[in-house]
């Protein structure tokens, strides 16, 4: 059933006490609603990454995506402030985490809240889901195809990004993970090392591979985008969020 | 797939962006996932000045064959003048 929703701009003040811009969507449901922190992809806090937390809200969930890049570049267009970004190499690690732990605290702090809160993260994002699942205390986190998750950026790389393997013994939450087989960022050889490193650590997760399909299978406004297995994923999403965010806590 | 690498230099020269003129300070290129042009990856080049402000942007995405095509004429362009008049 699609819910009714509102969505807006917001700006709050996150854990260092800058206001930040954010999209936020809520569903109307008066009780028990879970919260998605929406974490977006390299490309930037675009139009695709707000209707995927128009989506969240539309299925009975409170959803946020904070605009990583607006610290900054506030005010720039996605794609100015995403390229300034990727000259910096990307978003550093302690205010990712900062800013998920403060948007799910916002989720959490909403009347209609259950105080369950997930994250997700598509692209570089999927890797700072399983990251901010490490560093925060979260419900459920889903990583879509993120990389460098246990190798660190390629030789001579500017990216901030870095392997969190030593990290995961933290993992806070039950994880899933939404691949494709012909990504080579990251590759399945290297989600094979994470399946393998996360049941070592005793970890609930679930994976998927999905043949046909490379990165950003999710991406609606790009080549890349394969209809049939985002189908069937967000298919996993909604019954992986429903088994923990439902309900009381 | 993104790519995440990222070539990056610094230029000295002017660009027109969509607020007018501005003084290039450095240049990003890189291969992946373009904004506007229809294809899964495309060569992108960012010519910026990050004191300015991320608006101080032209970025252009080309397809591979394109690109090289542009680097070379480039390349010619700059081999068929005079050295004395590539000083400045």
């Amino acid at each position: 059933m699609t819910s009714n929703l509102r969505a807006e701009t917001i700006y709050f003040d996150s854990y260092d006490d800058q206001s930040v811009e954010a999209y936020l969507a809520t569903t109307e449901s008066e009780t028990n609603v879970g919260g998605v922190v929406v974490i977006h992809h390299f490309p930037g806090y675009d139009e695709a990454t707000k209707e995927i937390v128009r989506k969240f809200a539309a299925n009975g969930y409170n959803a946020i995506c904070v605009n990583l890049y607006s610290r900054e570049s506030p005010g720039a267009s996605s794609d100015d402030a995403a390229a300034a970004a990727r000259a910096r190499g990307g978003v550093p690690d302690d205010q990712l985490v900062g800013d998920v732990g403060a948007a799910a605290k916002y989720l959490r702090a909403m009347p209609n809240s259950n105080q369950k809160a997930g994250v997700i993260g598509y692209c570089s994002g999927g890797r700072q889901s399983v990251l901010a699942a490490c560093s925060v205390n979260l419900d459920a986190a889903v990583d879509c195809y993120g990389a460098f998750v246990v190798v660190d950026r390629p030789e001579g790389s500017d990216m901030l990004a870095v392997s969190i393997v030593d990290l995961l013994p933290n993992l806070s939450c039950p994880l899933l993970g939404l691949f494709g087989l012909d990504d080579q960022f990251p590759s399945p050889e290297q989600t094979e090392t994470l399946r393998e490193l996360l049941t070592k650590n005793g970890k609930e997760f679930t994976f998927h591979e999905y043949e046909g399909a490379g990165h950003a299978f999710f991406a609606v406004d790009r080549p890349s985008y394969r209809p049939e297995v985002a189908t069937e994923a967000w298919g996993e999403i909604w019954k992986f969020y429903g088994q923990y965010l439902s309900g009381k806590k | 797939m993104c790519t995440y690498e990222t070539e990056r230099i610094a230029v000295t020269g002017s660009a027109k962006g969509a607020q007018g003129w501005f003084r290039a300070t450095d240049a990003t290129i890189y291969y992946d996932h373009p904004v506007h042009f229809g294809a899964g990856h495309a060569l992108m080049v960012d010519v910026i000045n990050p004191a300015l402000g991320p608006s101080s942007r032209v970025g252009i995405e080309l397809n591979a064959e394109s690109a090289r095509e542009l680097a070379m004429a480039i390349l010619r362009s700059l081999d068929s003048v005079p050295a004395s008049l590539l000083e400045s």
